[in-house]
């Protein structure tokens, strides 16, 4: 296996992006990265899309080949990468591997969604997709309503109070303040997000990832392309990982377990040949404040049932125990699903690269990121490594 | 959406659905719902269908309030994980009880209910649903 | 009509929606300033239909008889309101009961009679040796003109009988029937239309006390039997006033009506009236009594049956009172979603 890096990175604000189809958000994050990376966009030679709902939303599939049309890019190998809403950590993960294998040098991945195109209720079946259709959509489930269940069995299971958890959205606010491409860049307080309305109880509206457009592009290369094109390179990725657990939450035997995180976690660090006291700064897959919460006790941070105390200590923020998303996570930040994936690698790039501005994490050396798909039914994790 | 008039795959599902049709797998025990070849635990090949018992209790339990396109008009409703005699578990729509009645394990009993139409002219979708006991 | 061999009754359920919507609630919004008909209506709940209320009686009544699925060879379902107007509910629900392939099944209309007359078809088929249990459904999620007066009393509900030749398992024999048919258009409901149309005063003697008195009196003479011969009378129930008005014209006691008499809590359940009426004597019936039961089927007809009982009734009892006892109100609005007056798409 090949070390890869990256050398480029670009991304779109996220938001509600009227004026911007789903392949102008794709080619403007790709090109921007293409710019960053310095090379001619003819020197890539495979290209990923991570998207999970392009054929609901907008009737259109075949995403590789539209996207690479759309760039000037036609004849690259091209792929769309689907694993619901881990299709961008998915899709970043296939880009790795083919850089890895040194079949291809240079490599790019966008993550790329635009939800704005449809009513609420047909975004909500769009979104359903990833989940059981035949016995768990058809139950009348959503998705919110799904992490509900395991909201509540996580509340009853640690007599933890509600606040506690969805402090976690104040957290993510806070720190999308700073962050120029975040979708949401105010304040929020407790008291706003335990009165926000119920979506499915107990989760309420504010402890949302919210629905918007966006897209985030990274451009990947190997050791090979580096000796023929010498540069600076900051960003190393020294490990991935993909796993699966069982698709239902309801289905599993403890559905509070986390075990495909687990898995790709533990795989991940184990080829970055790290730890989880080594992570410096850390995006977590916050579609709901719970699963922040959960990740956090299964990285080992806090034991089960006490991952709250790290967000009312203050230990998330830059200056922390562990920094956790520190440019807004997906609460803040923005979730336009299948470019998750991306943007979480993208606000740890620029922390590696000392570009995080006022949220900078000082000296931050590995990055992990963690992006889900459904109720962690996929579990994409990456670790990223500074290198001079 | 383009898949929800589907009458095949509605078809197909109608046993399973009906008459909660599970599957027990003879090399770990565990019982499944719904019934499938395959047992997702330890990946035996040889699960046997089963009728499963009707009766049951509320693990957890939310109450939708923005519903899915084939679900507005009914919300809010409860949807629930409801473990049955047996150990299966099921995810499936409570009803006869006011959302803030419920309770983490609450005594639930199966019934035969009208879940959703595919169209407002087209093939209505039954399945089992529970209500308190 | 005998016949040609003993048919029983090996099982029998019967089920109403816990929803309640009281006259007086109705009378709020349409309020014609006239005495309420009945207390109050059972009302489906937004998951219910006359589908989904027979498949509860009709387990209840498998369940009760303890046959084996194999040996049930019909399902035969009266109702006026079936989900589709071109897709038998009896299909589906010999489905879930796990009846299927091999079954003669079919929907049947006859406006409130038409429980009865599939009691009377399944009884004929078992007597035929064609096959040896039946289950006969009678069940409706009545429909009425909003504010019209009809409204007040269009409940809903089901019931189900399984009928069998095995005698061993006779809970009660089907002693003798007598159908008494005329074409009156006393309700009736065009092709197309939401809503039933009535011909008000022209519903009474014409229609209800004619064909009734008209099957009783027939049945009666037929088999040789007085009104004190009998220890319960189950007539077809639209309202309070008219079961108790054609015992007295034929000459039974009250006494002999009320326990078959639910209409004030749960409404006219159209097809399944006189069968949950049933259901409720038989919960509550002895060994050795004689009930009659008479329906009334608007278009019209009636269909006496007269039943005695054997040794057996009693070890069993249907979940009825459990339905009857657990209610919970609705309003005017709510009762509009439900019954489907209000539309949402």
């Amino acid at each position: 296996m090949k070390r890869v890096f990256v050398i480029g990175a670009g991304a779109t604000k996220i938001g509600e992006h009227w004026d911007k189809s789903l392949r102008e958000l794709a080619v403007e994050a790709l090109l921007a990265a293409v710019r960053d990376a310095g090379i001619d966009k003819r020197e890539v030679q495979a290209l990923y899309v991570g998207n999970m709902m392009s054929g609901e939303l907008q009737g259109q599939e075949h995403l590789g080949t539209l996207v690479a049309t759309w760039a000037g890019m036609a004849g690259v190998a091209a792929f769309k990468v689907e694993a619901a809403c881990a299709s961008g950590g998915a899709a970043l993960h296939q880009a790795y591997l083919a850089a890895a294998s040194g079949l291809y040098d240079c490599v790019a991945v966008v993550g790329v969604e635009k939800m704005t195109d449809a009513l609420p209720n047909d975004v909500t079946s769009a979104l359903l997709t990833a989940e059981d259709q035949d016995y768990v959509v058809f139950a009348g489930a959503t998705f919110v309503g799904l992490n509900a269940l395991a909201y509540r069995m996580y509340l009853s299971r640690y007599g933890v109070k509600q606040e506690d958890v969805a402090r976690f959205a104040v957290h993510c606010h806070k720190m999308a303040v700073n962050n120029p491409y975040a979708q949401f860049r105010r304040e929020v307080t407790l008291e706003e997000v335990m009165s926000s309305p119920l979506i499915a109880d107990p989760i309420r509206l504010l402890e949302c990832a919210p629905v918007g457009d966006g897209a985030a592009a990274l451009v990947l290369c190997n050791e090979d392309f580096l000796k023929r094109n010498p540069r600076d390179v900051l960003v190393e990725i020294a490990g991935g990982a993909v796993a699966t657990d069982i698709l239902s939450v309801h289905e599993r035997k403890d559905p509070l377990a986390m075990a495909g995180f687990r898995k790709a976690a533990g795989e991940a660090m184990k080829r970055a040949g790290i730890e989880t006291k080594d992570v410096d700064v850390l995006e977590v897959h916050d579609a709901f404040t719970v699963l922040g919460i959960l990740t956090l006790e299964a990285l080992g941070y806090a034991p089960p049932g006490k991952g709250w105390q790290l967000v009312a200590d203050g230990e998330l923020e830059p200056g922390g125990r562990i920094p956790t998303n520190t440019m807004g996570g997906l609460k803040a930040r923005g979730h336009p699903v299948g470019g998750t994936g991306v943007y979480q690698v993208f606000d740890i790039v620029r922390q590696l690269r000392g570009e995080a501005g006022a949220n900078q994490v000082e000296g931050a050396e590995i990055g992990l990121a963690q992006n889900l798909g459904g109720v962690a039914g996929t579990v994409a994790v990456h670790v990223m490594r500074r290198v001079r | 959406m383009v898949w929800a008039e589907s009458i095949p795959r509605a078809w197909r599902e109608r046993v399973k659905k009906y008459r909660l049709l599970g599957g027990k797998c003879p090399s770990c025990g565990s019982v499944v719902y719904p019934y499938r070849q395959v047992c997702p635990y330890c990946g035996s090949e040889v699960l046997q269908p089963v009728e499963l018992p009707r009766r049951g209790r509320v693990i957890s339990y939310t109450v939708v309030r923005h519903p899915p396109s084939d679900f507005v008009g009914k919300e809010p409703y409860v949807v629930a994980i409801v473990e049955l005699e047996g150990g299966a578990r099921v995810l499936a729509q409570l009803t006869d009880v006011k959302p803030e009645e419920v309770r983490e394990g609450m005594e639930v009993e199966a019934v035969f209910r009208r879940y959703r139409e595919q169209s407002p002219n087209g093939v209505i979708e039954y399945g089992i649903k529970f209500r308190p006991v | 009509m005998k016949f040609s061999m003993k048919v029983g009754i090996a099982g029998y359920g019967a089920y109403v929606p816990i929803y309640r919507i009281e006259g007086s609630e109705v009378a709020r919004i349409w309020g014609s300033g006239d005495e309420e008909p009945i207390k109050e209506k059972s009302v489906p709940g937004l998951d219910e239909d006359s589908l989904t209320m027979a498949f509860e009686a009709a387990r209840g009544a498998l369940e009760m008889a303890g046959v084996e699925r194999s040996e049930v060879g019909a399902v035969l379902v009266g109702s006026e309101s079936p989900p589709y107007a071109v897709k038998p509910s009896a299909t589906v629900i010999a489905e879930a009961l796990g009846l299927t392939p091999r079954v003669v099944a079919i929907d049947m209309e006859f406006a409130c009679k038409a429980g009865t007359t599939a009691m009377i078809l399944a009884a004929g088929l078992i007597a035929g040796g064609a096959i040896k249990h039946g289950l006969a459904i009678g069940t409706d999620n009545a429909q009425a003109r909003p504010g019209d007066e009809l409204e007040y009393t269009a409940g809903a509900g089901a019931a189900a009988y399984l009928l069998s030749g095995d005698s061993n398992r006779f809970l009660a024999v089907i002693e003798h029937a007598y159908s008494y048919v005329t074409d009156t258009p006393d309700f009736w409901r065009r092709e197309g239309e939401r809503y039933p149309r009535h011909a008000y005063r022209f519903t009474g003697a014409p229609a209800y006390f004619g064909h009734i008195v008209g099957a009783a009196k027939g049945l009666m003479e037929e088999a040789g039997l007085k009104p004190t011969d009998f220890d319960y009378a189950v007539f077809h129930q639209p309202n309070v006033k008219f079961p108790l008005r054609a015992a007295q014209m034929l000459g039974f006691k009250p006494e002999q009506v009320k326990p078959g008499l639910l209409s004030g809590e749960i409404g006219n359940t159209y097809a399944a009236a006189s069968l949950i009426g049933l259901a409720r004597v038989l919960d509550a019936a002895k060994p050795n009594q004689r009930i009659l039961v008479v329906s009334f089927g608007s278009g019209a007809g009636s269909d006496a049956i007269s039943l005695v009982t054997t040794d057996k009734v009693g070890s069993k009892r249907s979940s009825l009172e459990r339905f009857l006892s657990r209610k919970v109100y609705v309003d005017y609005g709510l009762y509009a979603k439900m019954k489907g007056i209000l539309r949402v798409a």
